[in-house]
């Protein structure tokens, strides 16, 4: 192991004060998706059709809806964690890394916003089918 | 961050023989950001769309769902259709081989897996899972328009 006081190894802390964390979201996050997604994929499956009513009615149910609040939340956190890196890999530059993770978050932010407030929105009855 | 070009480089990527650890590592990533972009997008549109009205709902539909390419469109929005199904093709792959190279690093962090045939093995795994998963699903996709 490195260097360091025994404390900063219980931590689990190098010089960047963060590192396993990251790491672990990265993790959590993919069971997360590995479970939703199936669950999305075959629930997509067993609708007999696609249209815009039989996806409104679907998610009017909670055990439709609230699988797929946590599924945007689960999705979104972990591309928002594999994006920062493939930035942080390829962008060499500071000021260009700075501007591409500022978009990342914006582009993060508004579309799980976006994705979550429509769910609510279909799930309380707000779109008519 | 200053760099000196003339700094000696370790051997990079152009000497190596490619096996099918170092494609699916890399597909990992590529895959990964292709689903993160694209993947987000699509995925946003459709429930924002299905959240603001039946009309937005059809514009998504027509273009993502119901990209038929064989259809009697003219000419450009033909192409258009048929670079919608490349891009619905390309992602749902991406998404399957996403996944099982995924799974296989949640093993490979577990320490497991790292033998030479095993690690090999595992890796060509990934990608058989990934195109018989594909054309499942688009057979379940296209068998559901019929």
């Amino acid at each position: 192991m490195g260097r360091g006081t025994s404390l900063g190894r219980v931590r689990g802390l190098g010089s960047a004060h963060a590192g396993p964390h990251h790491w672990w979201m990265q993790r959590v996050t993919a069971a997360g998706n590995l479970l939703l997604l199936i669950w999305f994929v075959v629930s997509l499956a067993r609708l007999p059709v696609l249209d815009h009513q039989a996806v409104v009615l679907w998610l009017k149910s909670p055990l439709a809806a609230v699988p797929l609040l946590l599924l945007v939340i689960s999705v979104f956190w972990h591309l928002r964690l594999g994006l920062q890196v493939f930035i942080e890999d390829y962008v060499h530059e500071a000021g260009g890394k700075v501007a591409c993770l500022l978009l990342l978050n914006a582009y993060v932010v508004v579309a799980a916003a976006l994705c979550l407030f429509s769910i609510l929105k279909i799930a309380f009855g707000g779109v008519p089918a | 961050m200053a760099h000196n070009p003339a700094r000696p480089l370790s051997p990079h990527l152009s000497i190596w023989k490619w096996g099918p650890h170092m494609l699916v590592s890399i597909l990992h990533r590529a895959t990964g950001t292709a689903l993160a972009i694209g993947g987000g997008l699509i995925f946003t549109w459709w429930l924002t769309a299905a959240a603001i009205s039946p009309a937005a709902y059809a514009i998504f539909y027509h273009w993502i769902v119901d990209a038929d390419p064989s259809s009697a469109h003219e000419g450009a929005q033909a192409l258009v259709g048929l670079l919608a199904r490349l891009v619905g093709v390309a992602l749902s792959w991406s998404f399957f081989q996403h996944m099982a190279s995924g799974v296989r690093h949640l093993m490979l962090d577990t320490g497991a897996g790292y033998e030479l045939k095993v690690n090999r093995l595992g890796a060509i795994l990934t990608i058989v899972f990934s195109i018989v998963a594909t054309l499942v699903f688009w057979a379940v996709i296209l068998g559901k328009g019929n």
